[in-house]
């Protein structure tokens, strides 16, 4: 990904890149957050014009290596199959940049992070925020990045909800948004889910209202629940039963072991238990149960028709930002109904918009796999901004 | 624009350079495509088949996957130069619905459909006494998405009791075009345009 190019020399640009910038950031919460610290990575160069930046949105709990590999689990960036040399998003045309967002935990300001006033992680001091808070604190590093407007920006799920507020907020901004496998609002069904994972957490007594930095004795076992839960919703029933069905789990010597290999006990005899066990027990490793816990909540929170009386259209009336839109027929978390909702709206408004539902077995993670119809779709819509 | 289907080639040559248009069921996107490179068209899509609409996105068309009879609604009125209805017409649910919409939508709007008292069909109906399958109409009845066969003369009469105003009108018949008389004896596939 390395590119011998002028905006290598700036330290701005660059993999692994963080910076502390001033604020304040007026928060939807009625706080203001100060300073906001912002982690995030760039491939690519920027152009003389500064008219290729490509702006990349992580989902709940994703980060901002999406082409390079992760410190901690040494896995390769989580969108190399849309990002990277050949690819729709590539380095070698556009200026890419990826950041965490606030109130995650991979470097930007979070409950983790420290709190200027006590000197001491914020924990559950840290402001709730939303998902425009998240938005306008990328709007910050591209100030300070000296990006004026984005060719385009992308996300999946929580990452289309700031590729669609993009804009909304900031309609001057951005001239293509793509938002894939997302919706403009949480229903009641994605609140309760939520729900059940935050109360998991809370429920832990390693919890202790969020104060656990001190001893690095964390809520493992309550976020390892939460992310069970969670990734039942990311996958299809018929994507579950093609992968495991009601197989059983190959262990050695399982004590009372009958010959079918079930334990009659509570160990996990089926691979969809060791599975969902596996998801839950790594995620830990990486993640915060107090992140887990805000921005889930901005998740919650999130409404893009709200401020303009319910009425969807309204948010993108007089728009002038190329939309395209892409949903999973399998995907029951955001399912397409949610994607032509903003179509209906953005039609209203008389945006232009595409969208197109995408057949697949896998739910709604399958943003993140081998999607080669999805690639051509991203890759023409974005050409065809270039083109202009 | 060579490979244009001849009704397109019909409409492309009828549109106003840097207008704005709406193509209902655009398929793959292949007039749109024309309209914006050779003229300047500003075109969105709507189609219902998910392949077509990857294949109109991949070549950096605005097209909705979407259906003509419920999918319209939202367009607001006068949001586009021409509204376009090709070959579409007799797969819909309510034509004269889809009719109304694309009037309301559009300043004007093209509609081209195949004739369904084209001298050869009605010889099939006679001779055979079953449902004609022919070029233009190639699937067989229990499978065809055509639900609502249309003459020309039934859409003339359709656009009188309507009261809408008739802007041109084009004939069709072995890619050729042909003359306004007897075109719904002799034309196979007719091309109009309408306002409201």
């Amino acid at each position: 990904m390395a590119s011998a190019s002028a905006s290598h020399s700036d330290a701005r640009f660059g993999l692994d890149r963080r910076v502390t910038l001033l604020g304040p950031l007026p928060l939807d919460c009625g706080a203001a957050l100060a300073p906001v610290e912002i982690a995030y990575e760039t491939y690519g160069s920027l152009n003389a014009d500064k008219s290729n930046a490509v702006l990349i949105c992580h989902a709940l709990t994703g980060d901002q290596y999406v082409a390079s590999s992760h410190p901690i689990t040494g896995k390769p960036g989580w969108w190399m199959r849309l990002v990277g040399t050949g690819k729709p998003v590539d380095p070698a045309r556009d200026f890419i940049i990826c950041a965490n967002v606030i109130g995650s935990c991979m470097g930007s300001s979070g409950p983790a992070t420290v709190n200027p006033a006590t000197g001491t992680p914020w924990g559950m001091d840290f402001p709730v925020l939303s998902i425009a808070d998240m938005v306008r604190a990328q709007a910050l590093l591209f100030d300070y990045l000296g990006i004026g407007t984005l060719a385009a920006v992308i996300g999946g799920s929580m990452g289309g909800m700031q590729a669609l507020s993009w804009p909304v907020l900031y309609p001057d901004r951005v001239r293509a948004a793509l938002v894939i496998a997302s919706t403009a609002r949480h229903s009641a069904q994605n609140i309760a889910f939520h729900e059940v994972g935050r109360q998991a957490i809370m429920a832990d007594p390693r919890w202790r209202k969020g104060a656990y930095y001190a001893d690095g004795d964390v809520p493992a076992s309550g976020l390892a629940v939460a992310r069970m839960a969670a990734h039942i919703t990311y996958l299809s029933e018929a994507g579950l039963t093609e992968k495991f069905g009601r197989r059983l789990q190959a262990r050695d010597g399982a004590a009372g072991a009958d010959c079918d290999g079930s334990s009659f006990g509570f160990d996990a005899d089926f691979q969809i238990q060791s599975y969902l066990r596996h998801q839950g027990i790594s995620f830990v490793d990486r993640f915060d149960a107090n992140s887990y816990l805000y921005i889930t909540r901005a998740m919650d929170y999130y409404d893009l028709a709200q401020p303009h009386d319910g009425v969807l259209a309204r948010a993108f009336m007089g728009t002038k930002t190329r939309f395209c839109l892409i949903s999973f027929d399998t995907d029951w978390l955001y399912p397409t109904a949610e994607s032509r909702r903003i179509v209906h709206a953005l039609n209203a408004a008389g945006a232009e918009a595409s969208f197109v539902e995408l057949s697949s077995p896998f739910g709604h993670d399958a943003f993140l796999l081998e999607c080669p119809e999805m690639n051509r779709i991203v890759d023409g819509f974005l050409r065809a901004g270039a083109n202009r | 624009m060579t490979a244009l289907r001849p009704d397109l080639r019909i409409i492309a040559d009828n549109i106003d350079a840097g207008s704005r248009v709406l193509d209902v069921g655009c398929g793959d996107g292949a007039l749109m495509a024309a309209l914006r490179d050779s003229r300047q068209v500003r075109a969105r899509g709507l189609e219902l088949d998910p392949a077509n609409v990857s294949a109109a996105v991949t070549r950096g068309l605005s097209v909705i996957q979407g259906d003509a009879d419920t999918d319209l609604a939202d367009y607001p009125s006068g949001s586009v130069d021409y509204a376009i209805l090709s070959q579409t017409l007799q797969t819909t649910r309510a034509p004269h619905l889809v009719l109304e919409e694309l009037l309301r939508i559009g300043r004007q709007a093209f509609v081209s459909f195949p004739n369904f008292a084209h001298w050869r069909i009605r010889m099939s109906l006679l001779t055979h006494g079953r449902m004609p399958v022919t070029r233009l109409i190639p699937e067989a009845w229990y499978e065809t998405p055509n639900i609502h066969h249309v003459t020309i003369d039934d859409f003339r009469s359709l656009i009188a009791t309507r009261g809408w105003t008739c802007d041109g009108e084009w004939f069709l018949s072995g890619d050729q075009q042909t003359s306004r008389g007897m075109a719904n004896l002799l034309a196979e596939h007719a091309v109009f345009l309408l306002r409201r």
